[in-house]
């Protein structure tokens, strides 16, 4: 059966019956624009959040067994005998996974920046003998102690310290920082929350004629709502999906000035699938809590009336 | 009250107030029959709007009974209202056309609150605007038409869906007197295709234009039944 023009252009567009019964309605109002910049802002907290999650955990794995023994001694020959006596009792234990003596030059390049000509002159500046040590496991403290006992007592020139201990205070101010993104993320998601109601209110309160015409020709709360929530949702979808873009944008840019730092620490905060999923879940729970509080709404008001 | 079994609506001592104010009805009984044309009058603040509220169930009493299609309003629960609502068909005082649909999809929109499919709305409301003379305005917005076709379009959608009672407050109100006769020649002739008919308006002119009507007087939110219609009313068909 051909269709008839007329009946084709008025043919509902979803084919649901909310877009039949209301088939223009374009709720519009602030939802498109307050929904942009909330999930915008969400989605940056929770990706800077996710990627000092990694940089943590990273940094971590990398260097929780890694040991660093100093043999501090102004003689030449004591110190390289006293070196070579550390590392091969360091190798001579199984529960170390790879010992490797840091090259005088390789030292010496290190500090040269610091010290000058001087760095290469061994009897000017005495420096001491590094030794890079990484232990299969953890450095737990007990495990320290007792390494450095066994190590003093052949080596006594030997100075032992675990590499997470200098490194504390970073990941004391990576934790600070990770604490900051998430009290952003939940204080962002309460002010969207805030928001997303109001903007959803507001709007829903300009067509509160609508709703009443709607209601007095026998329309059920049920139909009712479900026509607000379509209309809203897809505002919310919109709105969402640019601060997605927003979001998802601002990450990329600051992830490309950060990896040009070329340091191995920042490297390690890339974002990983699972994390790209949990960002793209905030404009879905933005558009659910939108389509969520449409429906309290209409039948809040539709409750007042008989 | 005798006689209640082939009524439409039956009123047995309704009482409203708003709020704490005193009732602006008391002791309202009457009693609506299928296919009779019904005036009601009475001067400003008299109690029509609030009357007509009751019939189209925006408004519950706050004492006594009605009764509406057999059923007991007072008990039925808030969820059974709508099923009631699409039985009654309202022309709004304000007309009340959703602004943003065109004057078909206005008058359309009984039909397809009820779920009616699509294929079995196009004829109906193009006959209907045709029949009130809007067939050439049909994707007019409401804002472009005037005062008379919004209330053509208001009386349409009032009517399409074929209503058992259809309430109009005013509807008259802002039309010349030949449009104001020609809408009644229009509730007129829905009367006739067997709908109970409930016209408020303070115009005593317009009451002689519909011979057969029936008349009831609100007198500061009291009933009072000048031609004895409401208390031996005439039987179904007159
Ligand atoms: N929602 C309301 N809250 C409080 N009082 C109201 C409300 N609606 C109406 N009233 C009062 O009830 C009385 C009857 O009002 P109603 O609107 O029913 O009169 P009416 O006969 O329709 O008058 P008019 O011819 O001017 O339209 C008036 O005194 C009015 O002030
Ligand atoms: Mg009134």
């Amino acid at each position: 059966m051909a269709l008839d023009p007329l009946v084709r252009r008025t043919a509902p567009r979803f084919g649901s019956e909310s877009a039949r019964m209301l088939p223009q309605t374009r709720i519009a109002g602030p939802m498109p624009w307050v929904m942009a910049i909330m999930i915008a802002l969400t989605v940056m907290a929770a990706g800077a959040g996710l990627a000092l999650n990694n940089v943590a955990t990273n940094a971590r794995d990398e260097i929780s067994g890694g040991i660093t023994v100093q043999v501090v001694e102004g003689a030449p020959a004591s110190r390289e005998r006293q070196a070579r006596a550390a590392v091969s009792l360091l190798r001579a234990r199984d529960d170390v996974a790879s010992v490797r003596r840091v090259p005088d030059e390789e030292l010496a390049d290190l500090l040269e920046p610091w010290l000058g000509e001087a760095a290469n002159d061994a009897d000017a500046v005495p420096t001491p003998a590094l030794i890079d040590v990484r232990l299969s496991g953890p450095v737990t403290a007990p495990r320290l102690r007792e390494l450095r006992a066994q190590l003093l007592a052949q080596v006594p020139a030997a100075r032992l310290d675990a590499q997470a201990g200098w490194l504390a205070p970073v990941f004391e101010a990576l934790r600070s920082l990770q604490y900051l993104a998430i009290g952003l993320v939940l204080l962002l998601a309460a002010t969207s929350v805030a928001a997303v109601w109001l903007a959803a209110r507001s709007a829903l309160g300009t067509n509160r004629d609508t709703i009443e015409v709607i209601h007095h020709l026998g329309g059920t709360d049920g139909q009712i709502a479900r026509i607000f929530q379509r209309s809203i949702g897809i505002d919310a979808a919109l709105g969402g999906l640019a601060g997605l873009m927003l979001g998802i944008g601002a990450i990329f840019v600051l992830g490309q000035q950060f990896a040009a730092l070329g340091s191995g620490l920042v490297a390690g905060g890339t974002l990983d699938w699972r994390d790209w999923l949990a960002i793209a879940a905030v404009p879905v729970a933005g558009i659910v809590l939108a389509v969520l509080t449409a429906r309290f709404t209409v039948i809040a008001a539709l409750r007042r009336m008989l | 009250m005798s006689g209640s079994e082939d009524s439409i609506v039956q009123f047995d001592n309704v009482g409203l107030r708003y709020g704490t104010d005193r009732e602006v009805l008391s002791d309202i009984s009457f009693t609506l029959y299928p296919g009779s044309f019904y005036f009601l009058t009475g001067a400003s603040g008299a109690g029509k709007t609030s009357m007509l509220k009751l019939l189209y169930l925006a408004q519950r009493p706050t004492r006594g009974a009605i009764r509406m299609f057999g059923h007991d309003l007072i008990t039925q629960p808030r969820h059974a209202l709508p099923e009631f609502r699409r039985r009654i068909g309202t022309v709004f005082q304000d007309f009340r056309l959703i602004p943003h649909l065109s004057a078909f999809d206005n008058v359309a929109l009984p039909l397809r609150v009820s779920g009616i499919s699509e294929s079995d709305i196009q004829k109906p409301v193009s006959d209907m605007l045709d029949w009130v003379g809007l067939d050439h305005r049909r994707d007019a917005r409401p804002a472009t038409l005037s005062g008379g076709e919004q209330q053509r379009v208001a009386i349409a959608r009032a009517v399409i869906a074929r209503p058992e009672i259809l309430v109009a407050d005013e509807p008259t109100g802002n039309v010349d007197p030949d449009m104001a006769v020609k809408l009644l020649r229009l509730f007129e002739a829905l009367n006739r295709l067997g709908t109970t008919v409930v016209v408020a308006t303070h115009d005593v002119q317009l009451l002689r234009k519909v011979p057969d009507s029936l008349i009831m007087r609100l007198d500061k939110g009291a009933l009072s039944d000048p031609t004895g219609a409401l208390r031996y009313p005439p039987r179904r068909g007159m």
